[in-house]
């Protein structure tokens, strides 16, 4: 079910789980459960969530 | 687990919809996905104090510091002061949210409101396509609860609205971005908001510092969405606090995104109300929810409590909390919207002459829509977009 290695990484030492991101997924792709950003096979990679992460946690891997 | 109403989410326009509902007597069941209610904050914590107390008793336990007024600066430095009670509703009270969002969420269960921490929403039941309640994952075991009404207060992570159809998600240029630290500087000012514009400062937004009482304030930045970038917001805020507080602790770090969308376009459907972040309920210049919140929590307990007694939970049957949630807030929000906008297309040249302009003029008993009525008689030229707006 999850992509072992999904293009979206989420730096977790950085994220401060402030939900940001899952307010902007077009795709419904991210679920913030209390400080661990789950990202669903759904995600189509677009960035949008990277370019609005308030501490640069969110990066897709080229 | 059957009940009359769940509503998703313990913030305040959660709670205040919970307790609304169950002091008229409804079953109530609210979740909360996180273990702790109201920790950590997403808010910069300003309130306005009038409104507010028209909701709610006043506690010092959750009012962290007063204030008297705001500061509003220009990109060049230039100030102009607003007084308490006429700059609008984001200024009066700076809460302690962890201790405020809590006791929202115990007056709800005082009057009979069950609250599930650690629970946390996966989809909505359906019966015949119809929501019928919400499946949900309580501390890590499945729990199903039946409830003919669901209120989704789940906040700019909404999924409650996007499972029933109504589309939440924001646009980037819709969302400010927000970084916050809780400074604690001998320099900081304990009685007055600041506001600080500038679009090296702060992209489509703004910098503030809310005082906390006793040397501590929330140190923040919000930046428009399309105009920041990966980490922007945290980056700029620390720079920000080279320039204004070089000595100042920093003793917590919070994060968050504030809707500014404007008005949505439908936060009913068949089952379903959404209120406060979720209805994107915030006002798009200040980027205050607080109150909108609490105002919509309250209607839409009031319209479950009709539904629920007359059997009609359709959309048409909830078209009442529809009808009040946009006649209380609705043109409000649509105006900031519109200065939204215009605003955020404003150079820091443009700033400086609506800003330097007021300076001889007195503001101190203005309310923002004053202000913004002088602003347009001084620099006509510059807001001639906005003149119906001001009229």
């Amino acid at each position: 079910m999850w992509r072992c290695d999904p293009l979206l990484t989420v730096n977790r030492y950085k994220c401060c789980y402030c939900g940001a991101c899952v307010g902007v997924c077009p795709t419904m792709s991210l679920e913030l459960v209390e400080t661990w950003l789950e990202v669903s096979p759904e995600c189509k990679e677009c960035g949008i969530c990277t370019k609005i992460c308030p501490v640069g946690a969110l990066e897709v891997k080229a | 687990m059957k009940c009359d109403v769940v509503v998703v989410g313990a913030g305040p326009a959660g709670s205040m919809a919970a307790r609304t509902a169950a002091a008229a007597g409804l079953n109530v069941v609210m979740l909360e996905k996180r273990q702790e209610i109201g920790d950590p904050v997403r808010c910069a914590e300003g309130v306005g104090k009038r409104v507010l107390c028209e909701m709610v008793k006043p506690d010092s336990q959750w009012i962290a510091a007063e204030v008297k007024g705001a500061r509003i600066y220009a990109p060049d430095g230039t100030r102009v002061v607003m007084s308490e009670d006429r700059a609008g509703s984001e200024v009066g009270y700076v809460l302690e949210r962890k201790i405020f969002d809590r006791a929202l969420a115990m007056d709800a269960a005082r009057v009979g409101a069950k609250v599930l921490v650690k629970t946390r929403a996966l989809e909505l039941l359906r019966k015949n396509g119809v929501p019928c309640g919400v499946s949900a994952m309580h501390m890590g075991e499945p729990l199903q609860i039946e409830a003919p009404l669901i209120i989704g207060a789940d906040g700019v992570e909404s999924k409650v609205g996007r499972w029933a159809g109504i589309d939440t998600a924001l646009k980037p240029k819709d969302i400010h971005c927000c970084a916050q630290f809780l400074v604690q500087d001998s320099t900081i000012d304990d009685e007055y908001c600041e506001f600080f514009l500038g679009n090296n400062l702060a992209p489509g937004g703004y910098v503030w510092t809310f005082p906390k009482g006793d040397k501590l304030a929330n140190v923040g930045i919000g930046v428009q969405g399309s105009k920041s970038g990966s980490g922007v917001p945290v980056r700029l805020l620390k720079e920000f606090m080279k320039s204004h507080f070089p000595n100042g602790r920093v003793v917590e770090i919070v994060a968050g995104g504030d809707p500014s969308s404007g008005v949505i376009e439908s936060a009913t459907a068949d089952g379903v109300m959404l209120v406060g972040d979720a209805a994107h309920q915030t006002d798009p210049i200040t980027g205050g929810g607080i109150l909108n919140a609490m105002k919509a929590g309250i209607i839409a307990g009031e319209v479950a409590v009709k539904a629920v007694s007359n059997g009609n939970l359709s959309k048409a049957g909830l078209k009442e909390y529809e009808d009040r949630w946009r006649a209380e807030m609705g043109k409000h929000i649509a105006r900031s919207f519109e200065y939204k906008e215009f605003f955020v297309k404003l150079t820091d040249n443009d700033l400086n002459q609506l800003i330097g302009s007021l300076k001889n003029e007195d503001i101190s008993k203005m309310d923002l829509r004053g202000m913004l009525r002088m602003l347009f008689k001084l620099n006509p030229k510059l807001l001639w977009e906005l003149r119906h707006l001001v009229v």
